[in-house]
């Protein structure tokens, strides 16, 4: 499972203003992994995934790709390795599907090269792969939210980046629009894209994701397959929540049950 | 060149490993108001106390006709109309950056403050200094004045970013203190010069020669150029700072790049004809309207300000027995569409 990694942190310090919120924080991602980054709300996860994109410039330590310092990297250069997909993005009035999907080029644009066949190629990819290509003409305010969620993985897939980060893919969707969207993900990996996606739901993450990281303040508490570090003291650990870890009846991979005080059977 | 398979509307221009991709509608509309502004320009030459034939301007233009219609129209005429023009064409673009980098209509530089920090900066130098309209003096303190309250708006209305709503409420307030400013300094100038001033603060092209109007045309090309390489960035940054900094975009160099370039456009205008109000605010969102693109479009809302601007000339000069500022005009005008937008807005958000 763990292949060389192309994009590393080394002694990571980052936070916002004066605020840290890691501290000598190291990490790896396995190429050609799906990575989920999970932890409690505020942990830090957004905020690693962040360096990672180079949204978030660290205080101290380095982020590599290629065992190059990102701060090395041209902008339109890194844009061609490491695709992000933002938390929140936002879609210019009356845009068309395509029109949106076709601003995921820009890093391989220039001035005088502004639509290539290279370009119109893997704008019909991405939208194939997502199954937008029947949306193309639609504007994108006009979608549903699971459709809209799509086309903005088009646009990043369209980036044709080897490396994809995605912030909270699945808020906002409903349990058949998340499951859509993680097996589109999962199908993506298959085909050779490295991804690192930070979820909430621990389910979805044990199944889908080949590597898992859990962070809490900032800190990597675990990390590994998720069949073998998906424990009930680790959800403690993380998350404060003590629980029963069973194997999901349709998958195998670990399934976290929440011990509470209230509806609690059998026990 | 070829039509791209991915919809009917953008067309391909390739040569080599070379590639232009241009939108149908977009080119159209530019090329359609483009084509009305030369008429409408031809038109504002031929009018006035010695009226001529569009033919005779076209002979005076070309020089086949020599003599006083050649001077007519080439040195009393034409610095004015083209001034009309490529004024019009700077406020149209100016008020697309500030409309499309704050994702709101009303964004515009003669809301936010811009134009009455650009009016104070000009003041000042006319007052304080003895400088002329239109001349180096007047046009620095534009530029400062503009890039002091954009600056000023930016600072108050920062909160861990910039929410558009929040900044136009401070740009209004900024443009109201600025122009109580401007008020003061005109109380304290001499007539003679608080007069100068007057004419210059109406707004208006009628002083408008080739010494007001070159300066100005190389502060508005240069600015244009600008543009013309930031253009990119803007559509993508339209996505939100994060998606356009994971697509390559610089954001932080872009927006300082487009501020600069869309506050040199309106402080540029406004040196050489005083304020001229709601060309930036209108222009783009008339062009949005005809021309359907997503988001605001630089090209097409220049396009659409210079045909605004010579014609609301022509109205300001010929309309009426007595000629009038044409910043008056496009007040009147402007004032009208400024109160349908925010009663639109405010429906909309509510």
């Amino acid at each position: 499972m763990t292949a060389p990694a192309r994009l590393a942190a080394d002694g990571l310090t980052i936070g916002y203003d004066r605020r840290i919120i890691s501290e000598n924080l190291s990490v790896s991602i396995p190429d050609g992994s799906f990575t989920v980054i999970v932890g409690a709300n505020a942990s830090g996860k957004s905020t690693l995934l962040r360096a990672l994109a180079r949204l978030l410039t660290p205080t101290s330590g380095t982020v590599r790709l290629d065992g190059r310092p990102l701060g090395d990297y041209q902008p339109k250069e890194l844009a061609r390795v490491v695709g992000l997909l933002p938390q929140t993005s936002i879609a210019p009035d009356g845009i068309t599907v395509v029109d949106l999907v076709a601003r995921g080029r820009y890093p391989h644009q220039g001035f005088l090269r502004q639509w290539s066949a290279d370009d119109e190629a893997a704008v019909t990819q991405a939208m194939d792969a997502t199954g937008t290509a029947d949306l193309a003409e639609r504007l994108v305010a006009e979608l549903s939210g699971g459709q809209r969620q799509r086309v903005w993985i088009a646009m990043a897939l369209a980036q044709q980046t080897p490396i994809l980060l995605l912030d909270e893919p699945t808020t906002f969707l409903d349990i058949a629009h998340q499951i859509e969207l993680m097996e589109l993900l999962t199908d993506l990996n298959a085909r050779g894209r490295t991804l690192v996606a930070v979820l909430h739901d621990l389910n979805q993450a044990a199944r889908y994701g080949s590597h898992l990281i859990a962070v809490k303040e900032g800190r990597i508490v675990s990390e590994g397959a998720p069949g073998d570090i998906v424990t009930a003291a680790m959800v403690e650990e993380v998350f404060g929540l003590r629980c029963v870890v069973t194997p999901d009846p349709v998958s195998g991979t670990p399934s976290v049950s929440a011990l509470g005080r209230a509806r609690v059977a059998q026990r | 060149m070829t039509l791209s398979t991915l919809g009917p509307r953008t067309l391909v221009l390739r040569s080599g490993r070379r590639s232009v991709r241009v939108r149908v509608r977009t080119v159209v509309v530019s090329v359609v108001v483009t084509v009305a502004t030369a008429l409408v320009a031809v038109l504002a030459l031929s009018l006035g106390d010695l009226p001529l034939t569009p033919a005779q301007v076209l002979g005076a233009l070309l020089g086949v006709d020599g003599g006083f219609t050649a001077t007519v129209v080439r040195e009393w005429r034409l610095p004015r109309v083209l001034a009309a023009v490529l004024f019009g064409a700077a406020l149209g673009a100016s008020g697309a950056v500030f409309q499309s980098l704050t994702r709101n209509p009303l964004a515009s530089p003669d809301v936010i403050g811009l134009s009455a920090g650009s009016y104070a900066g000009g003041l000042g130098a006319i007052i304080l200094l003895g400088a002329g309209a239109g001349s180096v003096p007047v046009s620095a303190g534009a530029i400062v004045g503009g890039l002091a309250a954009a600056a000023l708006v930016y600072a108050l209305s920062y909160r861990s970013g910039i929410q558009g709503f929040r900044l136009i409420v401070i740009g209004i307030g900024v443009s109201a203190m600025l122009q109580a400013l401007s008020t003061y300094l005109l109380l304290r100038a001499k007539l003679e010069v608080a007069m100068v001033a007057a004419v210059w603060g109406a707004g208006s092209l009628s002083a408008v020669g080739w010494a007001q109007f070159l300066p100005a045309a190389v502060v508005v090309v240069l600015a244009f150029g600008a543009l013309g390489t930031l253009s990119g960035s803007l559509s993508r940054m339209e996505l939100g700072d994060d998606a356009a900094r994971a697509l390559g975009v610089r954001v932080e160099g872009a927006r300082l790049g487009l501020v600069v370039s869309a506050v040199a456009l309106t402080a540029a205008v406004t040196a050489a004809a005083g304020p001229i109000a709601f060309v930036a605010l209108a222009a783009p969102q008339i062009a949005h309207r005809l021309t359907r693109t997503a988001g605001i479009a630089i090209v097409p809302s220049a396009a659409v300000g210079a045909l605004v601007l010579v014609t609301a000339d022509i109205v300001a000069q010929h309309a009426l027995p007595t000629a009038l500022p044409v910043g008056l005009v496009t007040v009147v005008i402007g004032g009208a569409y400024l109160v349908w937008l925010l009663i639109h807005e405010t429906r909309r958000r509510a």
